[in-house]
């Protein structure tokens, strides 16, 4: 069992925790993930470090509230436990030697975005990033994007209620023609990677992507978070999760990310029934 | 037998669930072995499969301090995640597990070795004299056809770990679900295309095809297995290889396969499938398991550079199970490939006994 050292709620549906796990957090490196279950019945989900101490031993991560799993997970709190953490699992991403880069985090993948980022400047990287979410109470990390030595941080909102209005592929659009961009980084949903990455290929511009695939053991035993690069399949929990965005298969990661949506449907309407809260 | 003096016990009910015997009279026979008196030596088992567990009772009774490392969050390795409840009892083996945590083995699930500590670090920071690799060929082999990506199509091992190990036959009530196909269709010929099959009949599928290259004869599987699923239903397609798996909207709608016949002997002695030209059918499915093998997973050996593998990726040793590196043993299918429980802790038990003579030696 893991414990819970504190949680905290980013907007209406994002929450941050973050839990006990020295062993996890003395290897912890940017762009890993590891592997929580919450309880005795719990399915096993993979969710990417968003911080993480090896001297203090604990690790964090943020998620968004999208079914069953993530729903039990809001309400724990400093005290309970996890069942099972397990990790670090996955490639770092690559950091240093990138020249002037640009990350961008779109939603909750502003959490991964941020110690890639932090990564990147401490390697010696000139770090651009790009923020976007759908409105400015969505918007997560902020202040603590502002707290790294960044060349700049450029923030979109859909509704223009934070930063700029409009899509994070603008800024980056613009910065990759004024040829101020070496290498790009972008997480988020597949969607918005799609684009990023369809946005520098114009120009060019080397660009990672990190992957979230539906996820077994994730350490190579099952092939259910298989993802196709280039034309060949690769396993996106140890051959990833960053993959060059100009040769992944985006629909069939989307598909493959839709298999279960009934199910979890079922099960998040199952769990509900017994919970007084409003999520 | 059990209680014969010396014998591994705590695995010895392992070994025959293949043999059929009666769990329940099994249990009742449970005894614990004579430990030697402790010889202050510390061993890690990376794996808590067949091997590594039939190594960690061999080593606890030889007096060492004995810690499983299993990377998923129940031990049993393939007898938990793959192998199904209705051919081997999972209390059975949680039985053989609670034995082994009552001789002193301390076990550690969650871990992965290669991630969360590397070999030299278990030999080194975490102070073991040695350590016994027993991670097995866990690595699925896909067959590289268009549309294998689809959903709805797994590989056995994902299949048979979502209803096994993630209890998804209980969905909602367990939170993994599985895609429950009406009609699937089991491509390979050995007992993980049979247990895939089964379990898959169980559940709820209205039909299930085993789809193999070659004839029945040639199946790898044991033989009572090829039979339970004759008898419980399975359609057997022989002399069928997939070339294409067909879907909709991102599904799986059907298996295309090529019709085989048999021609010469090959090099294993099996007369090899050859294609009928112009012979492709489709096979209507909503599932494709994949059942056609496995490989070494590299994880762990990436970050043991100075490990010697063979040319696909697997540990060499000695018949005394020792490998490239001073005080690190292997055995079971990360040595040998994918084989049998017997001869996974058969290895296991072995490595133990160079284990106990390395450590009495040299540390
Ligand atoms: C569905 C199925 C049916 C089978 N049926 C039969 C049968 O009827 N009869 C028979 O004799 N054999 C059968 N086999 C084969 C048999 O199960 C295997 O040969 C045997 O389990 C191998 O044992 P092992 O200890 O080498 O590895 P495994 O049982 O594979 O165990 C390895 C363990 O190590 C863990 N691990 C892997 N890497 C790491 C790491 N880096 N760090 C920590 N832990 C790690 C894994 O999670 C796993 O728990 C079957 C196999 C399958 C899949
Ligand atoms: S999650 Fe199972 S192989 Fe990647």
């Amino acid at each position: 069992m893991f414990d819970i050292l504190a949680t905290r709620q980013l907007s209406d549906s994002v929450f941050e925790m973050t839990v006990a796990a020295p062993a996890v957090a003395r290897k912890a490196a940017a762009g890993q993930f590891f592997i929580l279950r919450v309880g005795e019945r719990g399915e096993r989900v993979p969710f990417t470090f968003s911080d993480w101490s090896a001297d203090e031993g604990w690790i964090r991560f943020i998620f968004m509230r999208v079914g069953a799993t993530t729903h039990k997970l809001t309400h724990l709190a400093a005290g309970d436990q996890l069942a099972d953490v397990v990790g670090p699992l996955g490639v770092p991403s690559h950091t240093g030697g990138l020249g002037r880069a640009v990350v961008v985090g779109g939603g909750v993948g502003a959490a991964v975005a941020y110690p890639v980022a932090r990564a990147m400047c401490a390697a010696g990287d000139e770090v651009t990033v790009i923020l976007g979410a759908r409105n400015a109470a969505l918007l997560i990390l902020e202040d603590e994007f502002r707290a790294l030595p960044l060349k700049s941080l450029v923030v979109m909102t859909d509704d223009g209620s934070a930063g700029e209005k409009g899509l994070v592929t603008h800024p980056l659009k613009e910065m990759c023609a004024e040829g101020e961009v070496d290498h790009a980084m972008a997480i988020g949903p597949a969607i918005m990677m799609k684009f990023c990455a369809a946005t520098t290929k114009e120009f060019g511009v080397p660009t990672v992507v990190s992957l979230n695939p539906i996820m077994v053991d994730g350490t190579g035993m099952c092939g259910a978070c298989r993802v196709t690069v280039g034309g060949e399949t690769k396993f996106g929990c140890v051959d990833g999760p960053d993959f060059d965005g100009h040769l992944v298969d985006f629909e069939e990661l989307m598909s493959r990310q839709r298999i279960y949506v009934e199910d979890e449907r079922e099960a998040d309407v199952e769990y509900s029934k017994g919970c007084s809260c409003h999520l | 037998m059990l209680a014969r003096k010396g014998e591994a016990v705590a695995i010895g009910r392992l070994e025959r669930f293949l043999g059929d015997l009666d769990l329940s009279c099994e249990l009742a026979k449970r005894c614990q072995p004579e430990i030697q008196p402790t010889s202050g030596k510390r061993v890690a088992v990376v794996g808590s499969g067949p091997s590594g567990l039939a190594c960690a009772g061999e080593l606890a009774m030889l007096g060492h301090e004995v810690t499983v490392f299993e990377s998923l969050h129940v031990p049993g390795g393939v007898l938990v995640y793959g192998i199904p409840e209705f051919r081997l009892p999972k209390d059975l083996v949680a039985a053989e597990i609670e034995m082994l945590v009552e001789m002193g083995v301390h076990i550690v699930t969650d871990v992965v070795i290669g991630a969360t500590y590397t070999i030299d670090e278990l030999m080194t920071e975490e102070g073991f004299d040695a350590v016994f690799v027993g991670s097995g060929a866990g690595l699925p082999v896909f067959m590289g056809i268009p549309g294998e990506n689809l959903n709805g199509v797994y590989s056995a091992n994902e299949f048979l770990t979502r209803v096994n190990l993630m209890r998804a036959y209980e969905f909602p009530r367990s939170d993994t679900p599985v895609w429950r196909g009406r009609k699937v269709a089991v491509v390979g010929g050995g007992n993980v295309a049979m247990d895939s099959a089964r379990t898959a009949l169980r559940l709820g599928a209205e039909e299930v095809f085993l789809v193999y290259r070659r004839t029945a004869n040639e199946m790898p599987a044991r033989k009572e297995e090829v039979h339970h699923a004759e008898q419980e239903g399975v359609e057997f397609k022989m002399l069928c290889s997939p070339v294409e798996v067909r879907g909709r909207d991102g599904f799986v709608t059907g298996l295309v396969a090529t019709r085989m016949e048999l021609g010469e002997p090959d090099a294993s002695g099996r007369r090899a499938p050859v294609c009928v030209l112009d012979s492709d059918f489709e096979i209507e499915c909503d599932t494709v398991i994949i059942a056609v093998g496995t490989r070494a997973n590299p994880l762990l050996a990436k970050a043991a550079p100075d490990l010697e593998l063979s040319r696909r990726g697997y540990i060499v040793t000695g018949e005394d199970g020792a490998t490239s590196m001073s005080g690190v043993y292997a055995g079971g299918d990360i040595v040998t490939g994918a084989a049998t429980v017997i001869l996974a802790m058969g290895a296991g038990k072995t490595a133990a006994r160079s284990i106990d003579a390395w450590v009495r030696r040299e540390r």
